[in-house]
């Protein structure tokens, strides 16, 4: 199906962004390598120059200091309050402990996801009959709203860690799967039709040549299914019960402690930011550091 | 795949999977897993009842509302990233953060600043669908050749024209394929935001199907809401692949 | 020059062929009909041009010769031995480089020989030798991406000689750089000739390229692709390289080759 092919998110900037920064179901502009990409969110924050960077993450917090001071509502802390209430969570450890339990059915899930999904789309690229049995369910998988199914694993597998793993991996495996499927797919003929000249059997073609070739699509699915998986965390605290990180927003906002509230959203956002940008580091100090010459 | 020297089609591949929750259905291995024929036959039963079609309205409701904004703000935003070096500069890391960033845990906050009514589902909604709204069309916008902008000056067109004309056109593959992928994160973003505030649509459904242990229901409701994203997707793809035929010869 | 319009099917020469290509169609699925019962012989220690117009089937052709694509019908064989995938014998190089990115110009040239299974010592001096022979000593380290698209290509080319096959096949190889770089590296390609004894199959649209390095052309014509001529232009190439392109023989094969394919350009 045209559009599974299309389909396909890869991720820079900070997930999400692909193929030359977002192919995610669809089109990179311009519309041919699929195997172009953007440097991540921050890199590109910090590549700026600087003067810029400064003044718009300043104006951002001016604006948001400025805006609370406004009496439109009471929940509206201002940026200096969460800031207070961030360092009084960081100093008192809750913070720590709190992404101690929440960062477990992440870490977890997207463990399992990242391996099977990595398999799974690979076999899939490669293998026909694997294709053929699971394309048609990963093409309901990236359309459809799969938290709508979060109700039915707490209903099947209660509250627990396994709940909440369960959820990260769905969140994360479509995206994971669509991304390596595609990325194998994609391998240039011309580099495969080398590597058959040059008498490699298809086992040093697959692992020399298709999956190198493929791996910053995979990398993009994996920074994808992160984002995803962090959803499913947060999702999953929001939803089942809340401990964790989870816990002290929904405590936060019981006890109406907006500026700590704010600041625990607020560390789970810089964590998976920063956990996204780690990944493309990995990718590339690990797998191809012609990308790190690039820049 | 091909078997024996025929190629089996797709579809059949659904039909095996269709069979397969079928059997496991009628050997009732979990009582969460109800057999696919009744299934069906509770989709036909709840589609007219007023519980799901108010549920169905609420959604919808939410849901155009929310791609109309996230349009309507997107689009322009893009234009002007994608124009104007500065706006570019300003926002991309913005966008780019807020598209990777879990905004699902924005919700409480939009919840606690507006409410757990419509309002806070269709800023989830916005929240979900903008950013890649932003980020395609400027792409798109970005991605008109230069050459194409020479000759709209050569000939004489007047900005106006040159947009209406010309630019609009070069970029609109981008912006439909940002749109398309919009629609679908907003499914996912209004049901999301329904979970969280479980009141309303589709997440009171689910909530009253599955407290009643209504699996056929639950199910039912299920089916039918990815249906109904699946050909919302297909839709826009479909659409995308109309203006498809000038996209890979631009410039 | 000798010409030989529409050759018999069976080869009345007397040196060794060391490619025979024996009535090869092929029909691609759908229909297309890319070559027509070819039958050609290449040689051994001679350079072979191919040349025609696009849609004439050569590179279709040589990528049968390499073993890359499947014959409908007919036989190649490679010193009396028929083709049925790629082989020790033969080295290909691509139009497009077929570089791969991830990897130093050492270890692109090195791959062939680490894909035979040769060890790392060896084989990256063997590399080394080729990176040099091909003028690209001190690059050994670089990315593809940082070097231009002539060197890439000769990356391809020293990949290729590294594997030390006896035949070359080459498919329009200088045809994605500048005109420039284009006529040093067919200057290069007759120096190279002198160094390495090898079987040379060239797949070229441009016909001054053709009549310049080749030792024999053979003319395609399109849909499908058929034999139409065999060409052997006798120009003495001596020291000067220049002077090549300002023999009579040479401006005359030139233009007799020039006025046959117009015909099929209509």
């Amino acid at each position: 199906m045209a559009s599974l092919q299309r389909d396909t998110e890869t991720g820079s900037g900070a997930a999400g962004l692909g193929l030359s920064r977002f192919v995610p179901f669809g089109a990179p502009a311009p519309r041919t390598a699929l195997l172009d990409r953007q440097p991540g969110a921050l890199a590109t924050f910090f590549s700026h120059p600087l003067t810029l960077r400064v003044l718009s993450v300043a104006a951002f917090c001016l604006l948001w200091e400025a805006v609370a001071r406004i009496p439109i509502s009471f929940a509206f802390p201002t940026f200096g309050e969460t800031m207070v209430a961030l360092w009084a969570m960081i100093t008192d450890f809750s913070l720590f402990h709190a992404f101690g339990i929440t960062l477990q059915p992440l870490v977890i899930g997207l463990l399992i996801s990242a391996l099977l999904g990595v398999a799974l789309g690979v076999a899939m690229g490669l293998v026909g009959w694997v294709q053929w049995l699971a394309t048609p369910v990963f093409i309901v998988a990236q359309a459809a709203p799969l938290a709508a199914l979060i109700p039915l694993i707490i209903f099947a597998y209660g509250i627990g860690l396994t709940a909440k793993t369960l959820v990260v991996c769905i969140m994360a495996m479509p995206v994971i799967v669509l991304n390596s499927y595609v990325a194998v797919g994609h391998a240039p003929v011309s580099l495969v039709e080398m590597g058959r000249s040059f008498l490699g059997s298809r086992r040093q073609v697959i692992t020399r040549i298709i999956l190198p070739a493929a791996s910053p699509v995979i990398f993009a699915g994996l920074r994808l299914g992160s984002a995803a998986a962090f959803v499913g965390a947060i999702l999953a605290e929001l939803l089942i019960t809340p401990v964790g990180i989870g816990d002290l927003i929904t405590y936060s906002r019981s006890v109406a402690d907006y500026p700590s509230m704010y600041a625990a959203i607020l560390s789970i956002i810089v964590v998976s930011v920063l956990f996204i940008e780690f990944l493309e580091l990995i990718e590339v100090t690990v797998f191809r550091p012609e990308k790190r010459a690039r820049r | 795949m091909v078997v024996l020297g025929y190629r089996v089609p797709m579809l059949a591949s659904l039909l095996v999977w269709a069979a397969l929750w079928e059997v496991l259905g009628q050997l009732q291995v979990s009582f969460l897993l109800p057999p696919l024929s009744s299934v069906l036959v509770a989709m036909v039963q709840i589609a007219p009842t007023p519980i799901f079609l108010s549920a169905l309205w609420v959604t919808a409701y939410a849901f155009v509302i929310g791609n109309v904004i996230s349009i309507a703000i997107g689009v322009p935003l893009g234009i002007l990233m994608g124009r104007s070096m500065i706006a570019d500069r300003i926002f991309l890391p913005w966008v780019n953060l807020f598209l990777s960033a879990p905004l699902t845990a924005l919700v409480p906050v939009i919840m606690v600043l507006f409410g757990l009514g419509q309002t806070t589902i269709i800023l989830t909604v916005v929240l979900f669908a903008m950013w890649i709204i932003v980020l395609d069309t400027r792409a798109g916008v970005r991605g008109i050749a230069p050459s194409l902008v020479e000759m709209a000056e050569s000939f004489g067109a007047s900005r106006w024209q040159a947009f209406r004309r010309i630019y609009f056109w070069a970029a609109l593959p981008e912006i439909l394929a940002g749109v398309r992928l919009g629609v679908i994160r907003s499914v996912k973003g209004v049901i999301i935001g329904q979970l969280l505030v479980t009141i309303v649509g589709f997440g009171a459904l689910f909530q009253a199907y599955g407290s009643r242990f209504e699996m056929d229901d639950f199910w039912a409701a299920l089916v039918i809401l990815f249906a109904f994203a699946f050909l919302l997707a297909e839709g826009l793809a479909w659409l995308e692949r109309r203006v498809d035929y000038y996209a890979a010869s631009r410039a | 020059m000798t010409i030989h319009a529409n050759p018999p099917a069976a080869p009345a020469t007397a040196t060794d062929a060391v490619v025979e290509v024996r009535n090869v169609s092929k029909v691609y699925a759908g229909g297309i009909q890319a070559l027509d019962s070819v039958s050609i012989d290449f040689p051994r220690g001679q350079l072979t041009s191919l040349l025609g117009p696009s849609g004439c089937g050569k590179t279709t052709l040589l990528k049968i010769i390499a073993g890359l694509l499947p014959a409908t019908s007919g036989a190649v064989l490679v010193n009396g031995t028929p083709v049925s995938g790629p082989g020790p014998g033969r080295a290909f190089v691509f139009q497009d480089f077929a570089l791969m990115p991830w990897a130093t110009v050492i270890g692109n040239v090195a791959f062939g020989l680490e894909l035979r299974g040769v060890g790392r010592a060896e084989r990256e001096n063997t590399a080394r030798h080729y990176i040099a022979e091909v003028g690209l000593s001190g690059f050994e380290k670089k990315y593809p991406h940082e070097l231009s698209g002539g060197m890439r290509q000769r990356v391809g080319l020293a990949r290729a000689l590294a594997v030390k096959a006896d035949v070359l096949l080459m498919d329009e190889p200088f045809s994605a750089v500048d005109e420039q770089t284009r006529r040093k590296f067919q200057e290069d390609l007759l120096k190279l000739r002198e160094v390495e004894n090898k079987t040379f199959v060239f797949v070229t649209h441009s016909i001054e390229e053709a009549v310049y390095v080749s030792d024999r052309i053979v003319l395609l014509s399109a849909g499908p692709g058929r034999v139409s001529q065999v060409i052997v232009p006798d120009i003495p190439r001596g020291d000067d390289v220049d002077a090549i392109r300002r023999h009579p023989v040479y401006l005359d094969t030139v233009d007799t080759i020039w006025r046959g394919l117009k015909r099929y350009l209509d």
